[in-house]
């Protein structure tokens, strides 16, 4: 993974066990592409079903947000940091397609519909190894530095 | 374009991002859009696109930090298409 894209995932606020980024492939001022495996262990999975371990819609949807707008966010600004940020989720809306199981690789691509007055608004998809579509949608977020 | 015509552009904008325990009765022109109608940061940008789209004008950063009410919002369109 390249210097710039380890620099974004350093300052991601995140930590185990709600990191859902593993690596950037690709970034730029129009979108970024990521990827992360749900691990067999993840903490939902033990209620996520009873019996039957499948990832939560809402996980999926902070996947798509984590790599899709937060990543992309501090690529745009420069300047978001574990220290700084003012990180959150204002909207989103996703559709889903299929199921995603434990051990499960999957690519987040998004594609930026704007970022004005510090709300990032993008288009996300996130596929499976096949390259079938897992879940889609719009995510919004505001981020910007603390004032004080 | 006068005040109330600005006015009369802007109330629908308003109303359409309004949360739903929010009447659109409770709209003035003096209330504050996040204080007082409960609009988010979010939303608040996305009321300046469509005022740019309604108005053909674009805000600055300085536009987006003097709005709070309703008549912030007419005073800075009404400075740009006069």
């Amino acid at each position: 993974m390249q210097p710039s894209f380890k620099a974004i995932l350093d300052q991601l606020p995140y930590s185990r066990p709600f990191l859902f980024v593993d690596t950037l492939e690709a970034v730029s001022e129009e979108g970024i592409t990521g990827t992360y495996r749900f691990k067999e262990d993840e903490y939902f999975y033990k209620g996520h079903f009873k019996n039957r371990p499948v990832t939560p819609g809402v996980i999926l949807t902070e996947c798509m947000a984590q790599i899709g707008v937060v990543c992309l966010g501090i690529f745009l600004t420069g300047t978001i940091s574990k220290e700084n940020a003012l990180i959150a989720l204002s909207h989103h809306e996703v559709t889903f397609y299929k199921a995603v199981v434990p051990g499960e690789l999957v690519t987040v691509v998004s594609k930026k519909i704007y970022f004005r007055f510090n709300k990032l608004k993008c288009k996300v998809q996130l596929r499976d190894p096949t390259g079938a579509l897992v879940c889609e949608g719009v995510i919004s977020g505001m981020l910007q530095k603390k004032s004080s | 374009m006068t005040t109330e015509a600005i006015y009369a552009k802007l109330l629908p904008i308003i109303q359409g991002y309004l949360p739903e325990d929010v009447d659109t009765s409770q709209v003035h022109p003096d209330s504050d859009l996040t204080r007082e109608l409960n609009i988010n940061s979010a939303h608040l940008v996305d009321i300046v696109l469509d005022v740019e789209d309604t108005f053909d004008v674009e805000f600055a950063n300085e536009d987006m930090e003097n709005l709070r009410t309703m008549n912030d919002a007419i005073a800075i369109i009404h400075k740009k298409i006069n």
